[in-house]
């Protein structure tokens, strides 16, 4: 089924900046200028996220510590018998992903680390990229890491699917023709439709939206933004998101994780 | 078992003013959503909400369609004796899910 554009206001202001947005400076985001998304909400928004008894994201994480435990698969084993304490084992673990694996030749962001993790070590069956169980997990992990600095992997093997991830980036598209860059590069300080543009920042992922009532994915955000400019959005799991995660981890570069965010 | 978040204090005085936050993982359907199919997905909501201190109705609220998922609840009471903060939502089914955390008043 192909998702449904984005609400009509936002087409109805994107329609009313043409000229704007037709300027196409594609100027990376320099390092000074970073700021997370959280930086652009509301109070009571950063309030809900700085508050663990009323961030919902937090009951995703709940479930992900149950679901660390639990034995699955032909192996019967849980994430705990092979890992130990996500605290320690798991510290420092997302600030580095979308990482290289070797036996896939390409790089995988951490949902899909996970999902190789049941299918290899556990021989149990992958989980739906959007499923609750997965978003758990992966909550769960991310979480393990909050507050520490985006550290994104140097493996030199990245570098050409990280440069084709800012290609991506900067590829104009959808019916609206427009590139992310155009938004979030060169207008992140501006508003759309009464919402701040931001600059896309991949920090604080899966993240809870008051939108979505629910915790997702930095993939479905992407493709909220694809359908917003009419764009058909890739697969869930196609390789574009990777690359595009890729690129904007090494974009957000030192921003501190905010695993489970909040954001309207 | 339904996933619930309760912020409670372990401890107060007697006569303070305390604090309570409740939120549930709840999808509060509300019954006006088309499915894929264009067939209407059936109303499914917490609608009741009651908090009992010492086995006494503290607080309770009637929760209508129009309420967020996840709904979160906070509202204060004042600490009177050592005892048990019990939380229950009723489903539409009637299904009850139930809570609890226990308090030191000094
Ligand atoms: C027409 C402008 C526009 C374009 C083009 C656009 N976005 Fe967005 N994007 C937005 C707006 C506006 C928001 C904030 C929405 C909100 O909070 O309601 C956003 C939010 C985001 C976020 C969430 C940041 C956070 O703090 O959680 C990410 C990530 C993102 N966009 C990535 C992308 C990517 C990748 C593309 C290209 C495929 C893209 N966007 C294209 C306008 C745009
Ligand atoms: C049988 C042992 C085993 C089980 C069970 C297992 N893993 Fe792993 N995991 C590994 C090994 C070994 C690696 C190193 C990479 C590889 O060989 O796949 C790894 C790597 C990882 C990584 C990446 C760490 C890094 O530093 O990049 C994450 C995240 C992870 N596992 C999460 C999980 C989760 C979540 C589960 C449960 C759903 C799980 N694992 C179950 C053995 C296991």
């Amino acid at each position: 089924m192909r998702p449904r554009p984005r609400a009509p206001a936002v087409i109805a202001a994107l329609l009313s900046i043409p000229a704007l947005l037709a300027v196409s400076g594609a100027v990376a985001l320099e390092q000074g200028d970073r700021r997370s998304g959280i930086a652009f909400a509301s109070p009571q928004t950063q309030a809900m996220q700085a508050d663990d008894t009323a961030n919902p994201g937090m009951l995703w994480v709940m479930d992900g510590a149950q679901l660390w435990r639990r034995p699955d698969g032909a192996a019967g084993k849980a994430c705990q018998e092979c890992h130990g304490d996500a605290a320690q084992s798991m510290k420092g673990v997302a600030p580095r992903y979308p990482d290289f694996d070797a036996g896939l030749g390409r790089p995988v962001d951490l949902s899909g680390r996970i999902n190789l993790c049941r299918v290899r070590h556990q021989r149990a069956a992958p989980l739906a990229h959007e499923g609750s169980e997965m978003l758990a997990l992966t909550a769960f992990v991310a979480f393990q890491s909050r507050g520490l600095p985006m550290a994104p992997a140097a493996d030199a093997r990245l570098a050409p699917f990280r440069a084709e991830g800012r290609r991506l980036f900067e590829q104009r598209m959808g019916q609206l023709d427009l590139s992310c860059a155009n938004c979030h590069d060169d207008h992140w300080s501006a508003r759309l439709g009464g919402s701040p543009v931001t600059q896309a920042q991949p920090n604080a992922y899966p993240l809870y939206r008051l939108e979505w009532q629910a915790l997702g994915s930095l993939q479905r955000r992407m493709r909220n933004c694809m359908a917003g400019v009419r764009a058909e959005p890739f697969a869930y799991d196609a390789a574009d998101y990777i690359d595009l995660e890729l690129y904007l981890a090494a974009r957000a570069a030192g921003l501190p994780m905010e695993t489970p965010g909040v954001r309207p | 078992m339904a996933r619930t978040l309760i912020h409670a204090p372990k401890a107060a005085r007697a006569g303070e003013i305390i604090e309570i936050r409740a939120m549930i993982a709840h999808p509060m359907e509300t019954g006006q959503r088309m499915g894929v199919n264009g067939t209407m997905i059936p109303r499914a909501i917490i609608n009741r909400f009651v908090c009992t201190y010492g086995g006494e109705v503290v607080f309770s609220a009637d929760l209508h369609p129009a309420v967020s998922a996840n709904p979160f609840l906070s509202f204060c009471v004042v600490a009177t004796q050592s005892g048990v903060l019990a939380f229950a939502w009723t489903e539409d089914t009637g299904e009850v899910h139930v809570a609890t955390t226990d308090i030191t008043v000094t």
